[in-house]
């Protein structure tokens, strides 16, 4: 083809351009919408309670994503370090994905369970007091200041539209549950358990009576890499192979 | 364009900037009286207050009057606007990287414990948007102006239209760094900004696009110059990937939060779908453009080879879009995808070399000036640079390396001998020729090219090597196993191994910041006081022969 017509013709070198490029993000992203198997069917995913929901915005707001992965590698060493290799359909319901692409700090894609509440707290406030060497940003402000809920509704229902399945009564329900699940002696207990499964019960922050920004935090972080039971995931059967 | 002011004819960018202008300020003062959430209402004040100035500036500039660069040949306001920020937000943007660096350096003394806004996670995205969108940015809104007016013979199209581009611009810069200080973030890395801002800079970047297409089209050159197919590959996929990425449901339009519309792998995908294309087109391709109009016209030689040209053009822009995959290998994508990635990411390395021997051979029988011109040899070294990381990006994207290198510091590294060495180093050059052309003056100090140019040299030096050696050390030390089997390391003796090469990479950076601001005082010194030169002798050699 002779070039020094596209050259004199710049509608069409643009219409080009748009071409070339748009091949080979067709080709990739597209069929992750439609293939079989890109992510796994699983037993054990819930979307976030309203609290987690909470603490994975402020995960997002303070940029923990810059220095920490949510992404196990399919690699031994990384097996051993911090557990199963993360599933495709662990970040399903996560809007935006935070897999993260450094680990200044370690990952913490199976960081729940792992460390005590108290440890947790005892850590944000100041990294240094339990691990001396960390190089990590003191994050004391989110345990003074009281969790802001008044929009949690319409985060799940934010949610929902794009595609995580709330159910009516979860959206309803919302502040409730947020309140329930900080509080072990709330009446609304069993409500929150019929919604939300084997979802953490606790005052996460270790200050009854009190829900901060600490609270939501430490609950998603708790809750992180353990909906999965991997005894029962087979990693070699037909309908999990890609 | 006549002093007749009564009977001005109607132009469409007089009335649809003071509209787009006034529906701004307007959406902004209603989310800071009415939006429950104190991050926006911080928000829509600031975003008032750039409304506001830009209405000011604007009325005076135009109501009732006909500013001189609308006669000129060319529109040079716009350039030296786009210059003195792109210099003023570059300072801000390494200065803020300074800081960073020195904080994962010396965490007791950097960090304020009870100032949210200091910490790592909401300074990091300050730094990576400071240099990349703000100066790089304003670089290259400043050179295309510059250069497609050149090139194409032309005034640039759209009368006021450019100059919306660049103050829109810097109103989206400020609002998306205010807003990552008040922890207003998407969470998706280099597109952290939110929904609004997001909004409003697609608004800017398709007038971008009108005004720089409009240009091309009233060309009185008959072939479109070879640095403009890059730029206007660089403006378009920014716009596609832009708005694809973006795509996500605010929580309610008086709050600053969004769900991304994707969720998970595909979600990811698409990330560095956008993420790495963010690198191929704004770091590569714009600035490539950069390459193939201040490398010929400063050497005065014509570009190496035509043919090349537009094998680099079409490949480059073909290849870039299959390589985001390699930012997710051994993750939970499917293996075909990262096959796909890592392969188109190999071939990659083909077009960028193309691209790099036709710069630098563009040097032919001009190699002698590399010892008496330092603003040439920056631009060459800058070309020698994008070589160095192009290669290196292929070999991070082998699956057995990328294995050892991700999540390491390497990666640090090889992002900053691009940004560094490529995208800062041509930046410069571009901005050595572009102030003395502009301002007509000659340029205040040669030798401070050259203490510029040494001292940032080294600096970017100390700042690679110290990441090499810190990124292999760290991907080796989270494998290694003990004679008992068992991983050798925890995971906090690695981050304690790093000290030593983080402090020499805060030393690279802050050399790299110092040069930058030997820079900024010698072109002050230039417009303020530089000797006048002809205006014909500065801007002449013709680039007509190339381009045909």
């Amino acid at each position: 083809m002779n070039h020094g017509w596209l050259e004199k013709n710049s509608i069409f070198m643009l219409i080009g351009i748009i071409l070339v490029i748009a091949v080979g993000g067709a080709v990739e992203i597209a069929p992750l919408f439609w293939v079989n198997g890109t992510v796994e069917k699983i037993d054990g995913m819930r979307p976030y309670t309203p609290l987690e929901l909470k603490g994975r915005n402020i995960y997002v707001r303070e940029g923990c994503y810059v220095c920490h992965s949510q992404q196990v590698r399919t690699l031994r060493d990384e097996v051993e370090r911090y557990g199963h290799y993360s599933l495709a359909a662990e970040s399903m319901y996560d809007h935006p994905f935070q897999w993260g692409s450094e680990r200044t700090g370690p990952d913490l894609a199976r960081v729940g369970g792992k460390y005590s509440d108290e440890w947790h707290r005892a850590h944000l406030i100041d990294p240094r007091s339990v691990v001396p060497e960390s190089i990590m940003p003191p994050y004391r402000f989110l345990f003074t200041k009281t969790l802001d809920y008044r929009d949690v509704r319409q985060m799940l229902t934010a949610n929902r539209m794009v595609g995580v399945p709330y159910s009516d009564a979860q959206i309803a329900a919302a502040k409730e549950d947020l309140e329930a699940q900080a509080d072990p002696n709330s009446e609304t207990q069993d409500d929150f358990r019929k919604r939300y499964g084997k979802a953490e019960v606790r005052d996460f922050d270790g200050e009854p009576g009190r829900i901060t920004e600490g609270d939501a935090l430490i609950a998603y972080m708790q809750m992180l890499g353990t909906l999965v039971d991997f005894k029962t995931y087979r990693a070699n059967a037909p309908e999990h192979r890609r | 364009m006549q002093a007749d002011v009564q009977q001005a004819p109607w132009r469409f960018d007089h009335f649809f900037i003071p509209v787009v202008l006034f529906l701004g300020f307007a959406a902004a003062l209603t989310e800071a009286a009415r939006s429950p959430d104190a991050p926006m209402v911080a928000q829509g004040w600031i975003f008032a207050a750039c409304m506001a100035f830009t209405g000011i500036w604007y009325m005076w500039m135009y109501a009732g009057r006909t500013p001189a660069d609308e006669t000129r040949t060319y529109a040079d306001g716009v350039v030296k606007a786009g210059v003195i920020a792109a210099m003023f937000w570059g300072i801000a943007g390494m200065l803020v990287g300074v800081i960073i660096a020195l904080q994962l350096s010396f965490p007791s003394l950097f960090y304020l414990p009870s100032e949210a806004w200091t910490n790592f996670g909401r300074l990091r995205p300050l730094h990576t948007s400071a240099v990349i969108f703000a100066f790089g940015g304003n670089v290259l809104i400043a050179t295309s102006f510059y250069v497609v007016q050149r090139t194409c013979r032309a005034h640039l199209f759209g009368g006021s239209l450019s100059w919306f581009v660049f103050w829109g611009y810097n109103t989206f810069i400020v609002l998306a760094g205010t807003g990552y200080l008040l922890g207003i973030s998407e969470g998706r890395e280099y597109a952290e900004p939110e929904w609004y801002a997001d909004i409003w800079l697609t608004i800017v970047w398709v007038c971008y696009l009108v005004t720089f297409l409009g240009t091309l089209i009233k060309r009185k050159e008959p072939h479109i110059y070879v640095a403009n197919w890059f730029y206007l590959a660089f403006i378009a996929t920014i716009a596609v990937l832009h708005i694809v990425n973006n795509l996500s449901m605010p929580v309610s339009l008086l709050q600053t939060q969004s769900y991304s519309l994707f969720s998970g792998v595909q979600d990811a995908l698409t990330q560095w779908w956008y993420g790495h294309n963010a690198v191929g087109f704004f770091l590569t391709a714009g600035f490539l453009g950069i390459m193939y109009y201040f490398i010929p016209k400063r050497a005065e030689r014509p570009v190496y080879s035509y043919r090349l040209s537009i094998i680099h053009f079409w490949s480059l822009i073909f290849i870039y879009i299959w390589a985001g995959p390699h930012h997710l290998l051994y993750t939970a994508l499917p293996e075909w995808a990262q096959t796909l990635g890592m392969t188109f990411s190999i071939i990659l390395w083909m077009p960028s070399w193309g691209g790099m021997i036709n710069g630098l051979m563009t040097l032919s029988g001009a190699w002698d000036k590399l010892r008496t011109d330092p603003v040439l040899r920056m631009l060459v070294v800058s070309v020698a640079f994008y070589g160095m990381s192009t290669f290196e990006g292929p070999v991070m994207s082998v699956k057995a390396v990328n294995a050892l290198s991700h999540y390491t510091n390497w990666t640090v590294g090889h992002v900053h001998s691009g940004a560094l060495g490529w995208v800062g180093y041509v930046s410069f050059g571009a901005i050595y020729c572009l102030v003395p052309w502009l301002w007509k003056k000659r340029l205040y100090s040669n030798a401070l090219v050259e203490w510029h140019f040494w001292i940032s040299t080294l600096g970017i030096v100390l700042y690679i090597t110290s990441m090499w050696v810190a990124g292999i050390m760290q991907g080796l030390m989270w494998r290694a196993y003990n004679d008992f089997g068992f991983l050798e390391y925890a995971f906090v003796e690695v981050v304690e191994a790093m000290h030593p090469y983080y402090i020499i990479r805060a030393v690279g950076g802050l050399m790299y910041l110092g040069g930058a601001l030997i820079m900024v005082f010698n072109l002050w010194k230039t417009v303020r006081n530089g000797v006048p030169v002809a205006p014909a002798a500065s801007v002449t050699p013709a680039l007509t022969a190339e381009a045909a």
